[in-house]
């Protein structure tokens, strides 16, 4: 370390330290409210959950489809136009078997987070979502699953409209 | 026209602790005050300030830097906050780096502060807000997840076994016991004892995680011709990169961190850096998980895609080994207070390249070093190339 | 290092009370087009690297810099977001051309105020979490603290702050990126609603959703793109104090010292001779005399002489606010000085349309960050 540095600064305290009063502190919780407009591309995404379709869009340009949609192609910045109705099937790039909620709480039965690559969006394109009706055991990378809707008069346009995804236990030819 | 040079003249950094006594704005003076004393100047020799803090949400303020800019010296001077989410603290050198080097200022401080404890019940639950409101959030995602994610896609990609990336916590952490600032020194622990703790998102356990921590670390700049009066052992900053990824982050593989890579060769170019695994001595990868510190190391092509675990395995990223890996310890052993994390490498860097690094120098004279963070999902690597 | 650097392109997107029709990324979208087609550059060819300006409480995201890349063109380069006003991100390309290093730099900044449903609320918490926040003050107060400070040492009178209200909003009607342009009297402006008195609800500049973004340039790229290109002169920026209780309630140092490194980069002694016109912060109506003061135009006491006067409006001697100012053009949050940059940009290319000035040369632009803070940016730009 550098050797003139004698004396390291910054206090310790213990959690006993503030519930012994020992160290006074001010509580607030915060008073955090949005509304956000969801705008074109992502607008109509969720119009498309609400019907039970997952959209994404296609650039002609890199000859690619990607979801969610957008308006405009990162990679060669044309705008994007054109939604492309897609499979409410798709292969696990990733995932993990998770035993703490977002707030840190400890749970039994974990929660299955996972990146599906969606069938009809081009290789490597995926969402964020839940695995579910699966021991998670028996998830492994490159499994085929499929979405489970909310029934349709539940749907309200979000994410959650697809409760979660499970095996796909047999492929259907449509 | 060539560009000026700038380098690091003085240091100073407070303890990493899991809940200080003190405010953002204390520990943000305590790292000044030492910075200053290291290199005797004092507030009224810098020019500018650079502060690097991370998301307001875990100090529940808005527009955190201006709360803090008393505390970090800025009181009637230019100040600015530079903001990559993790990255952070590799950034705010390079954002000190770009104010001297555009002539306007010849000294700058650069300060990075965390307070994570303030959040409650915990830090973590701040993560949330960091996933897209609209097509993520409501799915109540956990920070844990993506890192568990990656993880699992970089295991899978490359056949990399959990037991060979204990490796890294282990090494991290026994460095960290050399470091007096450090929060999570361990010396004895073992690859066991990481796959033996809990687990919270497999693939990721307990001990493959850095904890979160307050504190703060304080670096001064200088043009060259300042520089040289001040010190005889000026430590440039020879190459600075950064580089942020698409947002779209479930489109993108994340076996491999591309934006790592492109910040790293934007570095190299600058430093006149060719052949990295020859030319640098010591590198301190960003490691808020053990598994990261490879996925920077093989970004930075200081290994090839998915072989990083093999500089653990041979010794190679031990303190005496050819390629020091995190001699500082890193995020693992000393602690995780996000900004100032990225900071505490740069200091590393520093005192290791001056010789001055105590029970934790590197061997050889070590002659140069680079240090990276990453930060945002999964998304932005920041480098710095440092020689004397 | 590259000394000079120029604005070689601008553009803009929104700048209405509410934008429903767009989410943000489309909002910084259409302004980075209209930008890049401006100064005939494709980002992902010729930029070099990206700045953007936004707060975390302001976007409801925290980390926001995350979702900046896609929509300006800037995924797989170096993009970095600063914590600050849209001038300070113009600063911060300023220094990046500077350095030599890069030679096409993209500023971006913006507000989507209109999606904030707690806003004040997320104003209160800027403010000393033990010591000022449990008062639970609705923060517009410090605005009140300060005009009753500021009118009393300097003699300044509320019709002089009033009157500030009348021109701005008055300049706006001829400006088609303003939503609050109005004809009002002076006597409308008195007795209309107290805010936190002597503060008038007319005084506070209602909140606009927009973004602006500029492509900076060294000079060799500046002469390859354009023939107009507008010369960032001189750039600074500065905290003063930042708690309530060690301010200068009355004074505004931090622009002072803003303004004293601007002008010294620039080689201006005289602003008031030197500069032509001025976008001047007008976060609250005292404020644009308050910082007409501090940047030096005028004496301590003399911007309200001068308003009521007449010299500050677009016939006069010095005008200010031209394009009706926040209190006309509405306040962008974060983007609000990138903004007001972009009005002294049209200005200074003679593309102002029906409120363009004659035979300007050198336009100065300033910005606040609001309450509670004592944060502010000066850049001084000619053509
Ligand atoms: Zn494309």
């Amino acid at each position: 370390m550098s050797k003139q540095i004698k004396d390291f600064r910054g206090t310790p305290l213990r959690e006993s330290d503030f519930q012994e009063g020992k160290v006074l502190y001010v509580h607030d919780a915060l008073r955090g409210e949005y509304a956000w407009d969801t705008g074109i591309a992502i607008g109509h995404y969720l119009a498309g959950l609400k019907k039970g379709v997952i959209l994404g869009a296609r650039c002609d340009h890199c000859r690619k489809i990607v979801v969610p949609p957008r308006t405009v192609c990162e990679w060669c910045f044309r705008p994007l136009t054109e939604y492309v109705p897609l499979q409410d099937t798709g292969t696990v790039n990733t995932f993990s078997i998770c035993y703490v909620t977002w707030d840190v709480k400890r749970i039994e039965k974990p929660e299955i987070p996972a990146v599906i690559e969606i069938d009809g969006a081009s290789p490597g394109h995926g969402i964020l979502h839940k695995l579910g009706d699966v021991n998670p055991e028996e998830v492994t990378i490159g499994m085929r699953v499929q979405a489970v809707w909310k029934p349709a008069e539940e749907r309200e346009g979000a994410i959650t409209d697809i409760l979660y995804w499970r095996p796909l236990k047999e492929v259907k030819k449509r | 026209m060539g560009m000026r040079k700038v380098a690091v003249v003085g240091a100073g950094m407070t303890k990493f602790v899991r809940r200080a006594q003190e405010t953002g704005k204390e520990l943000s003076w305590e790292a000044v005050r030492m910075a200053l004393d290291s290199c005797e100047m004092t507030i009224d020799d810098i020019e500018a300030v650079c502060m690097g803090t991370a998301p307001d949400a875990f100090d529940g303020l808005h527009m955190k830097a201006e709360y803090l800019s008393d505390g970090a010296g800025a009181w009637l001077k230019p100040y600015m906050r530079s903001y990559v989410g993790g990255g952070t603290g590799i950034f705010a050198p390079i954002q000190g780096w770009y104010h001297v080097a555009s002539g306007l200022f010849d000294t700058c401080l650069v300060v990075c502060e965390e307070k994570m404890s303030s959040f409650y019940p915990h830090a973590q639950a701040a993560f949330l807000t960091i996933f897209d409101h609209t097509t993520e959030r409501a799915l109540k995602p956990n920070l844990l997840w993506i890192f568990a994610l990656e993880m699992n896609r970089y295991m899978h990609t490359y056949g990399v076994r959990k037991e060979d990336i204990a490796l890294v916590s282990v090494l991290h952490k026994r460095n960290a016991a050399d470091h007096p600032c450090a929060l999570l020194g361990e010396p004895d622990i073992t690859v066991e004892d990481v796959l033996n703790s809990e687990v919270l998102a497999w693939p990721v356990q307990r001990y493959d995680v850095s904890p979160v921590s307050d504190g703060a670390v304080a670096i001064v700049l200088a043009a060259e011709h300042v520089a040289r009066r001040i010190t005889d052992k000026p430590v440039w900053i020879e190459g600075v990169g950064w580089c942020l990824d698409t947002a779209y982050w479930t489109n993108r593989d994340l076996c491999y961190p591309r934006y790592v890579e492109v910040a790293a060769r934007m570095a190299y170019e600058m430093a006149g850096i060719t052949e990295p695994r020859k030319q640098i001595d010591i590198a301190e990868p960003y490691d808020p998980f053990d598994y990261k510190a490879l996925h920077h190391l093989e970004g930075l092509q200081l290994a090839d895609r998915g072989q990083a675990v093999q500089l653990y395995i041979d010794g190679t990223a031990a303190r005496t080994g050819n390629m020091p890996v995190c001699p500082s310890g890193g995020l693992l052993g000393v602690g995780n207070p996000i900004a100032a994390a990225g900071l505490m490498k740069i200091a590393e860097l520093f005192w290791q390249l001056r010789g001055e690094a105590g029970a934790r120098q590197v061997p050889g004279n070590p002659r140069r070093g680079v240090a990276q963070a990453w930060g945002d999902l999964m998304q932005v690597g920041t480098v710095v190339v440092m020689g004397r | 290092m590259s000394e000079r650097v120029a604005i070689v392109g601008v553009g803009w997107a929104g700048f209405r009370p509410s934008t429903p029709y767009q989410s943000y990324k489309e909002l910084m979208y259409e302004a980075a087009v209209r930008a890049y087609a401006d100064a005939g550059v494709d980002p992902r060819r010729d930029i070099e690297t990206f700045v953007t300006v936004s707060e975390d409480f302001h976007e409801g995201t925290s980390i926001f810099d995350e979702y900046t890349p896609d929509q300006l063109g800037g995924a797989l380069k170096p993009v970095h977001t600063i914590g600050g006003d849209g001038l300070h991100g113009l600063a911060t390309g300023y220094m990046l051309v500077r350095t030599g290093r890069f030679s096409l730099v993209t500023v971006e900044a913006h507000s989507k105020a209109s999606n904030i449903l707690t806003l004040p609320y997320i104003t209160a918490y800027a403010q000393d979490p033990v010591l000022n926040r449990p008062l639970r003050l609705n923060p517009e107060y410090i605005a009140g603290l300060e005009m009753h400070r500021y009118l009393y040492e300097t003699d300044t009178t509320p019709e002089q702050c009033a009157a500030v209200v009348v021109k701005n909003k008055r300049n706006a009607l001829l400006n088609p990126l303003a939503s609050f342009a109005a004809d009002l009297t002076l006597d409308e402006v008195l007795n209309g609603p107290p805010v936190a008195w002597p503060l008038g609800r007319h005084e506070v500049a209602p909140l606009a959703d927009g973004a602006v973004v500029m492509v900076l340039a060294s000079e060799e790229k500046a002469r390859l793109l354009t023939d107009k290109p507008v010369w960032i002169r001189g750039i600074g920026w500065c905290n003063g104090p930042a708690s309530l209780e060690s301010r200068d309630w009355a004074d505004a140092p931090h622009i002072r010292e803003a303004a004293r490194l601007a002008y010294r980069q620039a080689g201006i002694r005289d602003p008031f001779q030197e500069i032509d016109f001025a976008e001047v912060d007008d976060t609250y109506a005292f404020k644009e005399l308050q910082h007409l003061e501090a940047l030096g135009i005028c004496l301590p006491g003399e911007a309200g002489l001068l308003t009521e006067q007449g010299a500050t409006e677009p016939d006069g001697e010095f005008p200010v606010n031209v394009s009706g100012g926040s209190l006309g053009v509405g306040h962008l949050l974060d983007g609000t000085g990138l903004a007001r940059a972009l009005e002294v940009v049209l200005q200074l290319r003679g593309e102002a349309g029906p409120r363009q000035l004659e035979d300007v040369e050198v336009g100065l632009v300033q910005s606040w960050r609001g309450v509670p803070t004592t944060s502010g940016v000066v850049a001084v730009l000619s053509n």
